[in-house]
């Protein structure tokens, strides 16, 4: 019955789905917290550009983005990211399409999470002396991550989903595979239920074990 | 999601003044050596020429020919997609608020399973599917496709804004209409329903937002002839100009999407302050973490 399966590399295409997934997050926790942090910031530009950036990329497709990296950064203006292979190259191209769309929503939820910090915490570091990094690094950025855990577990399971798109430019995870095996052989059904039960063992369990972290670390006020 | 700005910092003084404004010149001074880059680039490539520009703001054929056709689908694609899905949202919300558990448990499985998929991987099945077991011709295949995958996954993450917008309104009113001898559907039909649907509108009008965005999945993947599809035909006949397509592709997009995201918390202030409903709203923040599976906390 699972004869097809011979010749496609199954596990292999899926393992590109985790590698885009995991560089993505890290891509996007780092900017999407520098983001926030011009957003809160008491510099007016900063927090224009911030603000600025969110509400663009936020609006605009997931694909647009990713098609331009390769068509208008790669293929017209000539960005290879460091890379000489062209599997190489879609690939990062896609890592930092995905980085710089996912990072507007870790940004947002971020935001969210600075809005539930007491206001006596801030005054409090305000009152002993600290500057204004100094309160964000130390008081209020650990209690802003800690509630909202969840609602960056639902980006990250977003991100998880949203890495098919960069099948659209023939990076070789789960979803390019998919279309290749249902052109080449009878099996759809099949097929497909073999790539539905590779996500929902994705993102089920992402989102069961990041919920529990969620009410573990969650600050009790 | 209010700001609160002043919280976080004084309000400066003369030493606070110079270092903000120290701050802005090196932002400034990034900023500009980022721009100075993508300009430079650009014009190496020779796609800042106006010949590259022009025809947008001078010839109306590229908007008959190529955009406005390919916005009427995307917006076709997305209206469907929203009508088609809205009423089998409300259909496995409602069942998944069911007293009996075997119903309960088919809508929520049903429900937590496409939204865990991945929209592309159903639209990629759909495709198939609609080739192999129906004759719906190639042409309009497509849209079937991108229809049916869009419809599969927002109706399951409808279903829970309904659920989020009925366990929103407060419990007097079941027990009201409990206490005036209302079955179980006529409660849901006449009391819940109604005031569920008013409150998730800013909800609905927010999850618009992601439906117009993945259609453009359908012209990457599917050959569906939307917004992002119509850039390579563009770029073939307007001499490579592949990033003024893009730019004037994802202004149209920004600008739909911001039209409907502000309509949507202009939606959500309007009824939070209304003094008509029940003072039960679904905010437009609240889609993005109803669309991933597992359990929620049912309103923010």
């Amino acid at each position: 019955m699972f004869d097809f399966l011979q010749g496609y590399d199954l596990l292999g295409a899926f393992w590109v789905t985790v590698q885009l997934t995991v560089y993505s997050a890290i891509g996007s926790l780092v900017w999407g917290t520098l983001l926030a942090a011009m957003r809160v910031s008491p510099v007016p530009l900063m927090r224009g550009f911030g603000t600025v950036y969110v509400n663009i990329v936020r609006n605009i497709p997931l694909t647009v983005i990713i098609v331009f990296t390769s068509l208008g950064l790669f293929q017209t203006l000539g960005v290879t990211l460091g890379a000489e292979r062209f599997t190489t190259i879609n690939f990062r191209l896609a890592v930092l399409g995905l980085t710089a769309y996912t990072s507007a929503f870790v940004c947002e939820a971020l935001r969210s999470g600075i809005n539930t910090v007491p206001l006596g915490q801030v005054e409090a570091a305000r009152a002993i002396g600290l500057s204004f990094p100094q309160i964000l690094r130390l008081i209020v950025l650990p209690q802003a991550f800690r509630s909202v855990v969840g609602p960056l577990a639902n980006v990250l399971i977003a991100l998880t989903k949203n890495t098919t798109v960069a099948a659209a430019i023939g990076v070789a995870e789960a979803a390019l595979l998919m279309r290749e095996m249902i052109e080449n052989e009878a099996q759809l059904i099949l097929i497909s239920a073999i790539f539905a039960a590779g996500f929902l063992c994705l993102t089920l369990p992402t989102g069961l074990f990041l919920g529990w972290v969620a009410k573990k670390v969650a600050v009790k006020r | 999601m209010k700001d609160k700005p002043t919280v976080l910092y004084d309000v400066p003084g003369p030493r606070a003044r110079r270092r903000n404004l120290l701050w802005t010149l090196l932002f400034l001074v990034g900023l500009a050596a980022v721009v100075w880059w993508v300009v430079a680039s650009l014009a190496d490539k020779n796609q800042l020429e106006w010949s590259k520009w022009a025809p947008f703001f001078t010839d109306p054929r590229v908007w008959e020919t190529y955009i406005l056709p390919a916005l009427k689908n995307t917006v076709i694609a997305a209206a469907l997609a929203m009508v088609i899905a809205l009423p089998l949202g409300a259909l496995l919300g409602i069942l998944r608020l069911s007293d009996h558990r075997a119903v309960r448990g088919a809508a929520g499985t049903v429900v937590e399973f496409f939204r865990a998929i991945p929209v592309l991987i159903l639209m990629l099945f759909a495709n198939a599917a609609y080739s192999e077991f129906t004759d719906i011709s190639p042409d309009t295949r497509p849209l079937y496709a991108v229809v049916t995958g869009l419809v599969l996954y927002n109706a399951s993450v409808l279903a829970e804004v309904v659920r989020a917008g009925i366990l929103a309104l407060p419990a007097g009113q079941t027990d009201a209409a409990k206490a005036i001898g209302m079955r179980k559907g006529q409660i849901m039909l006449y009391v819940l329903l109604p005031q569920a649907v008013t409150a998730m509108l800013p909800a609905l009008v927010s999850q618009l937002v992601v439906i117009v965005k993945d259609t453009a999945l359908g012209g990457a993947m599917l050959g569906f002839s939307e917004l992002l599809a119509s850039v390579r035909p563009m770029s073939a006949n307007y001499g490579a100009n592949t990033i003024a397509c893009f730019t004037v592709v994802a202004v149209i997009f920004v600008i739909l999407n911001f039209a409907l995201t502000t309509f949507a918390s202009w939606l959500e202030r309007r009824l939070r302050r209304g003094k008509k409903s029940t003072g039960a709203v679904v905010g437009a923040g609240a889609v993005e973490d109803l669309a991933t599976p597992g359990e929620h906390p049912d309103t923010r």
